[in-house]
């Protein structure tokens, strides 16, 4: 009996906890969405209204009418697409190397990887600024996006190599009996199998893009990514525009999201192995 | 890909599980074929700029010089930067791991709607550290949601929570930001090394009569050491990169590091400076990832078998 008792409050205490960090980390999305969704107006009055009772669309408007706004949308989606593409041009034939392959250099590659992985790359964007200036690549789209590309790569590699393992060889090995080329073979058996999970690693690398600000804003002056052009005019920009570029970051990151609950644990929890 | 013409008939079964690869050197052209493109990429983007970025630190416009070293040295901000980049890793690290593993323990009790709760709690991994300090100014500023609670429940009109003389404040409000913003990714590691460990030691340890507590302390954790030293490492790092967030809530009244470069960079103009602070950043980060794995290689030897 008491040890029925016990259970129920074991339950009871955990949903309690499990509701009261799920405020915690959703409440501030509720209030970021309600000072981006609430007229200019309401925002000078204090105290704030916690509830949505004078939702308009002014404040968002008045931010994305703002110079550079609808300019640094479409220089980020750019941005994250180069980014993305390269990163897999390079990525994938690497992690699949990584995951069929017992070559010489193996191990240490890993490490190499590691250790791009964690050296702060962004804030090479300094030096960085100079090489592009050079060779006529600073204030482009490319330039960012090159920089992006680094800072994604080595977990493209980790996130397909896991997919790849994950792939029967046997597939691929029927194929090649049958006659297939191992070009061919790869294509038609084993890129179907492993679609998702490089989508997967696609999408990591484009939120990474889409969140990255200190290189974008070094390497850039005209050109710059939503973010990148959101912090430099930070300091002398209303509360109102803060509250709205913030939603306006957030927002693709509750999509991200739920688009890709099922691969998150392989996005971000992919390890060294 | 016209340059990979032999196939892997020969190819032992390269089994899904670890333990199955072992070293077998084979088709080396091949392999490093597949590998060469994205180690010239990251070697060219790494080691250029790292040469790039010590010229533009100890040269001047005549020969070198240690000028802008002196420069940043003499600079308070880089002084209070690197202090509160190290207080904000020591204090919020441990709290971060604390909390994550507490999420992740109470998804593993599978509660109701525990996939809702999952992808709340994940939220934040999509978000940039810009986005979090808005989010959180939202909160703390003079005007915003915190002081307007305070108002409704009468209690005071007002605290200037990050006024660049409330420094206790302005480092919870940091610290608070931080915590929210990037715990989900230690969670996630977390949540992904529990789903590696058989629940059948935890349920026998259960069954001899061991405790909540015992079985976490002695099953659950250590089988869970290699995931946290990842995240670890992972989350070192990126907290020494951490500087937007402050950006956003203070501006320059809590430096952090990064944000020295940028503002050297962008608002001082100074090239020099920036890029000397730069390296600092890199040693600093390099230093953390050699010792981490120095200090953690030999257990996880001993532990490689999982």
């Amino acid at each position: 009996m008491s040890r029925l008792r016990a259970a129920r409050r074991r339950t009871i205490l955990i949903h309690v906890a499990c509701v009261a960090v799920t405020l915690f980390m959703g409440l501030p999305i509720y209030l970021i969405a309600l000072a981006a969704l609430s007229s200019r107006e309401s925002l000078n009055r204090f105290p704030l209204s916690l509830l949505p009772t004078d939702v308009s669309t002014e404040t968002m408007r008045v931010f994305l009418d703002s110079t550079g706004v609808i300019g640094g949308f479409q220089n980020s989606v750019e941005v994250g697409l180069i980014s993305l593409a390269l990163s897999l041009a390079l990525g994938v034939p690497a992690g699949y190397a990584v995951a069929r392959y017992a070559f010489r250099g193996r191990e240490p590659y890993q490490l190499f990887l590691l250790l791009t992985r964690a050296l702060p790359i962004v804030v090479l964007s300094v030096p960085l600024a100079r090489v592009f200036l050079a060779t006529g690549l600073y204030d482009t789209t490319y330039a960012v996006a090159l920089l992006h590309t680094a800072l994604a790569l080595p977990t493209t590699v980790l996130i397909t190599s896991a997919i790849f393992v994950a792939v029967p060889v046997e597939h691929e090995e029927a194929a090649m009996v049958f006659g297939a080329s191992a070009p061919r073979a790869f294509a038609r058996v084993v890129l179907p199998q492993a679609l998702p999970g490089i989508a997967a690693a696609a999408i990591f690398t484009f939120v990474t893009s889409w969140n990255e600000v200190l290189g974008a804003a070094v390497l850039t002056l005209n050109r710059r990514t939503l973010p990148a052009q959101v912090l430099s005019t930070l300091a002398d920009s209303p509360l109102a525009f803060r509250f709205a570029g913030g939603f306006a970051l957030v927002v693709p990151a509750l999509v991200f999201i739920a688009f890709m609950r099922r691969y998150l644990l392989n996005m971000w929890g992919t390890t060294i192995r | 890909m016209t340059t990979a013409p032999d196939p892997a008939p020969t190819e032992p079964k390269a089994t899904p599980t670890r333990p199955g690869r072992r070293r077998r050197r084979t088709r080396v052209p091949t392999a490093a074929l597949l590998v060469a493109p994205s180690v010239l990429f990251l070697a060219a983007l790494f080691l250029w700029p790292i040469v790039v970025g010590v010229g533009q630190a100890v040269t001047g416009t005549d020969g070198p010089t240690l000028a802008h070293l002196r420069r940043m040295l003499d600079d308070p901000y880089f002084w209070q930067a690197t202090r509160n980049t190290a207080l904000l890793i020591v204090v919020l690290i441990p709290l971060q791991f604390a909390f994550a593993l507490t999420m992740a323990l109470l998804l593993r009790e599978r509660p109701r709607l525990s996939s809702f709760y999952f992808y709340v709690w994940c939220v934040p991994l999509a978000i940039s550290d810009l986005a979090a300090g808005l989010v959180w100014l939202s909160i703390f500023a003079d005007r915003g949601y915190l002081n307007s609670v305070l108002a409704h429940l009468g209690l005071g009109d007002g605290y200037a929570w990050l006024s660049y003389d409330n420094d206790a404040t302005m480092f919870l409000a940091v610290l608070l930001a931080e915590l929210w913003r990037a715990t989900s990714l230690v969670l996630v590691i977390v949540v992904a090394g529990l789903q590696n460990i058989p629940r059948d030691y935890d349920e026998a340890a259960a069954v001899f009569g061991a405790t909540y507590w015992q079985r976490l302390r002695h099953v659950i954790l250590p089988q869970l050491r290699p995931s946290l030293q990842v995240a670890l490492i992972l989350r070192t790092i990126l907290g020494l990169q951490t500087f937007a967030v402050a950006q956003a809530l203070t501006g320059r009244s809590f430096p952090l590091l990064v944000g020295e470069t940028y503002q050297w960079y962008v608002t001082l103009q100074n090239e020099r400076v920036s890029a000397a602070i730069a390296l600092v950043i890199l040693l600093m980060s390099l230093g953390t990832a050699v010792v981490y794995l120095r200090v953690l290689r030999d257990p996880a030897a001993t532990g490689s078998g999982r």
